[in-house]
């Protein structure tokens, strides 16, 4: 086992590098995520405040 | 109007295209992983070391699949930025808008990873020939595409900008893809062919295939989740758009 993370003698090449890959793409994949909770947040509030607008004019 | 034409017309609808995503998505992530997981345990784990460059030649299962994506998602980019641009498709802006992070990613770890592989092997980090630089010049063509459309105020008017940015910079990728054979440089030549056969031994091969399988499922994942939450955005004053923060508050 401490073979393989030993890679050769090129282990901190090889896992630095698998490290940046998966790192990235999680936060690229999360990214979305954390903009869909914003956005989500904000059209609530639009239809809070037409909502209010439709009652104070009846 | 035949069927198939009738289902673009459809599917550039935002709310129709807001749902459909949303049903494809769960699959799309899923895919995804397990082609990641399966790629990288062939890549580091079944595939034998090489006889030149031991263990490090491992870091080709990350690197090569992202130079890949690193230009698939450009021409994916600059062919949406091209029908945004001729027939004002509003979702093509969109997926235009929503690829440049997303390929602005990929680039910057074929960078990051292709600089790790370089020290032990050409006992440098960076050099300047063709294909180093085109492909930083491919990130700063990202970078700008992204610039310009936070730039600008109108989203609209954003996108476009944008892409008509992202076209100009096409020139470039053939750039990248022939530098290795215009110049002289460090940078080795392709061994994975799609016209003929490629020069790895088929244990070493079959992992990079399905990092390259399972890339192409993750941009598309990641691409579907962008341009949803743009869309929501974008017509944020839409009946349909109400209906979905409502839902979703409930939940």
């Amino acid at each position: 086992m401490s073979e393989f993370f030993h890679m050769g003698g090129y282990g901190s090449y090889v896992w630095s590098a698998m490290a940046i890959f998966v790192g990235v793409l999680a936060l690229d994949a999360v990214a979305p995520l954390i903009k869909r909770r914003r956005v989500l947040r904000e059209l609530r509030a639009r239809a809070r405040r037409a909502q209010k607008r439709n009652e104070e004019s009846v | 109007m035949n069927p198939l034409l009738l289902w673009f017309h459809k599917l550039g609808s935002p709310p129709y295209f807001y749902r459909l995503a949303g049903r494809l998505l769960p699959w799309l992530w899923g895919l995804a992983l397990i082609g990641l997981v399966a790629g990288l345990y062939g890549g580091l784990v079944l595939a034998p070391a090489d006889y030149q460059q031991s263990d490090a030649f491992r870091i080709i299962y990350v690197h090569v699949p992202s130079a890949w994506m690193s230009m698939f998602i450009y021409a994916f980019m600059a062919a949406n930025g091209f029908v945004a641009l001729v027939w004002r498709i509003k979702l093509s802006e969109t997926l235009a808008m929503a690829a440049a992070p997303i390929g602005a990613a990929f680039t910057a770890i074929c960078l990051a990873t292709g600089s790790i592989w370089g020290k032990p092997m050409w006992g440098t980090w960076w050099t300047w020939d063709a294909r180093l630089t085109s492909e930083l010049v491919l990130l700063f063509l990202y970078l700008g595409v992204i610039g310009l459309y936070h730039a600008i105020e109108d989203r609209r008017q954003a996108s476009r900008a944008a892409a008509f940015l992202a076209l100009i910079g096409i020139v470039n990728l053939p750039i990248v893809h022939f530098s290795v054979k215009w110049w002289n440089t460090l940078h080795q030549g392709s061994t994975v062919k799609l016209f003929g056969p490629s020069l790895i031994d088929g244990r070493m091969l079959w992992p990079l295939l399905v990092m390259a399988l399972a890339t192409k499922l993750l941009f598309a994942a990641s691409l579907l989740s962008r341009a949803r939450v743009d869309l929501l955005e974008l017509e944020a004053g839409k009946e349909w758009a109400r209906q979905v923060a409502l839902a979703g508050e409930r939940t």
